[in-house]
């Protein structure tokens, strides 16, 4: 399939989706160059200057332990974008692998398939999220995993219900006639006509994974205390709220802008994708 | 109707059954010996023996199962492990504070995410569409700590409007109260707003264009008229789902708000019980938080149907 030229709204979204591909490429050049970046070490204390306020020296100022908030915002890009990324990409492969199949085979594979998914998409995503850490303890691996796993259910059903309108199409009965095989069926004909509800499902779900990667640190579950990560940075900076409001604010807004960026792009995509 | 109801009724117990399982089976997984969590590291051997005895950690997994979940049932939740204090107070303590939380964040979302999304259709396509959509879009991508920690430094640490924690002194007054309540409710309402209100917009936009609002106008109804005659209606009953779909964020986003705001919540003892290890409490408020979820869905289903006469759900969901 060749891609297909987008006829419309240029100017109607063109301005959501610039700003918002700028904050997502901005925080990503920072994620990966913060230790040239950052004016200081994100770790090293200074005793002298506790709870600095932001001006001349420290941009945004020095938390409790003397701290810059300015370099630790920016270390704090690499965890966040270390997590988000894996977890998609796993859940988005995992869930278009299940909604694929589930939807190309349809019959009795189907039912099961997504009965089973209807069960856990059921069980509150925050409450296994607790439960998992704590039988499996906190680690990057066991956070991405929790948010793979709770994203496979909502692509599988998206792409299952791609698939479905796309197996009606003469295109693929007529490639069933010939004698394709399911699988030829799936890989060759299918997958490629699903691909912008894949894409489209990523982009939402990416801007999920950053605001689940941030409350689970935030929560204590994910990055360790003491950690740059924005998450874990508003956790323990939150005490020092009422003193030093710029130890919490700096985090909390990078998670703010990183986000409603990719809300911005995603959305902007979901038009795009809906006008054509 | 009937039987849509007796069909929903009849799932409660199956999914009730697997969280339960979910719910046994992560929490008997947990790591460490729970008798030599409790009495530390440096606790004899055999008085960790004893200890397992008395907690009944002896006894094979499915046996314990069963009598855990016949406790469950008939309001036996046995004692927390840290705290000493039967189980059942406690959670329903902390759930009749949660809800009271939630209430008041639910109470503020209906009417603010209907308006908006009323103006919003309405004005179709013009600046106020414009900003109210793109508003609740940015405000609903972001978590509901990072929006809580905002208007804590805006409202509560700069103009002191507002107090830093949702905990009131012990015998404040319900206003107080209800003050103390308002930022951890507003970072739960500016959450699930975007997505309501753009609900709400679709089908207003939707049933302004239909054919009897223009027949309306064309009668030589008012604008305000066709409105409130033709599209109110027509544009808020396709939200009760949205409103239930945002129902379970809600309930969800109490963990990390309760944290944020020192609320002594459902959420912040799930938090606090898995952290601790005290599995009688996790597993108890799982359980309580899983039916409470599945109550809202049922709710949200019944309350669309009771609005909407032309939905079949049962038939339309494939």
């Amino acid at each position: 399939m060749t891609a297909i030229p987008l006829p419309l709204p240029r100017r109607r979204f063109g301005v959501a989706l610039a700003v918002g591909a700028a904050l997502v490429a901005a925080w990503t050049v920072v994620a990966l160059l913060w230790p040239s970046l950052a004016p200081f070490d994100p770790g090293a204390q200074d005793p002298l200057r506790r709870f600095a306020a932001p001006g001349a020296g420290h941009l945004l100022g020095t938390d409790q332990f003397g701290r810059d908030t300015f370099s630790r915002m920016l270390a704090g890009a690499r965890p966040v974008l270390q997590v988000a990324p894996l977890a998609t990409v796993l859940g988005v492969l995992l869930g278009t692998a299940i909604g694929l199949v589930a939807g190309t085979l349809g019959g009795l594979v189907d039912e099961i398939v997504m009965r089973l998914l209807d069960a856990v998409a059921v069980f509150p995503a925050i409450i296994a999220a607790v439960l998992f850490v704590a039988l499996a303890g906190r680690s990057v691996t066991v956070m991405v995993l929790v948010i793979a796993g709770a994203f496979t259910p909502i692509v599988a059903r998206s792409v299952r219900a791609a698939t479905l309108v796309e197996r009606e199409k003469p295109y693929v009965e007529a490639a069933r006639l010939r004698g394709e095989r399911p699988w030829a069926l799936m890989g060759r004909e299918i997958l490629p006509n699903v691909g912008t509800t894949v894409l489209v499902e990523a982009t939402s779900r990416f801007g999920d994974a950053i605001f689940a990667a941030a409350t689970l640190s935030f929560l204590g579950l994910g990055q360790p205390p003491g950690s740059p990560d924005w998450g874990a940075s508003v956790s323990d900076n939150r005490v020092w709220l009422q003193i030093a409001p710029w130890t919490v604010l700096a985090p909390a807004l990078a998670i703010a802008s990183l986000v409603v960026g990719i809300a911005l792009v995603a959305d902007a995509l979901r038009a795009r994708w809906e006008a054509s | 109707m009937r039987r849509f109801l007796l069909r929903r009724l009849a799932t409660i117990p199956l999914t009730l059954f697997a969280v339960s399982l979910l719910v046994y089976a992560a929490t008997e997984l947990v790591p460490g010996d729970v008798a030599r969590t409790i009495l530390g590291r440096e606790a004899s051997p055999a008085s960790v023996a004893a200890l397992r005895a008395q907690l009944g950690l002896d006894r094979p997994v499915v046996q314990r199962y069963l009598d855990w979940l016949s406790g469950f049932l008939t309001g036996r939740w046995g004692d927390s492990y840290t705290l000493g204090a039967p189980v059942r107070g406690l959670v329903l303590d902390r759930l009749g504070a949660s809800l009271l939380l939630a209430g008041l964040a639910f109470a503020l979302l209906v009417p603010v995410a209907l308006t908006l999304g009323l103006i919003a259709g309405v004005s179709h396509d013009r600046p106020a569409d414009r900003v109210i959509s793109v508003t609740g879009l940015t405000l609903g991508a972001v978590p509901e700590f990072v929006t809580g920690v905002v208007l804590l430094v805006v409202f509560a640490v700069r103009l002191h409007w507002l107090p830093a924690s949702a905990q009131a002194p012990e015998g404040a007054s319900p206003v107080t109260r209800l003050g103390h309540l308002v930022l951890p409710a507003l970072s739960l309402v500016l959450l699930c707003m975007g997505y309501v209100a753009r609900h709400v917009r679709a089908s207003t936009v939707a049933s302004v264009e239909s054919p009897y609002a223009r027949a309306a106008a064309l009668r030589g109804a008012t604008r305000a008229q066709v409105v409130r005659r033709h599209v109110l209606r027509n544009s808020t009953v396709p939200a009760t789902s949205a409103l239930g779909v945002q129902l379970q964020f809600l309930l969800g986003g109490l963990v990390s708000v309760e944290l944020l705001f020192n609320y002594p919540g459902v959420g912040a003892l799930l938090l606090q019980s898995a952290v601790d290890k005290d599995l009688p409490t996790l597993q108890a408020v799982a359980m309580v938080l899983g039916v409470l979820y599945m109550l809202i869905v049922l709710a949200a289903d019944l309350t669309y149907r009771l609005l909407d006469p032309r939905v079949r759900l049962g038939e339309a969901v494939a």
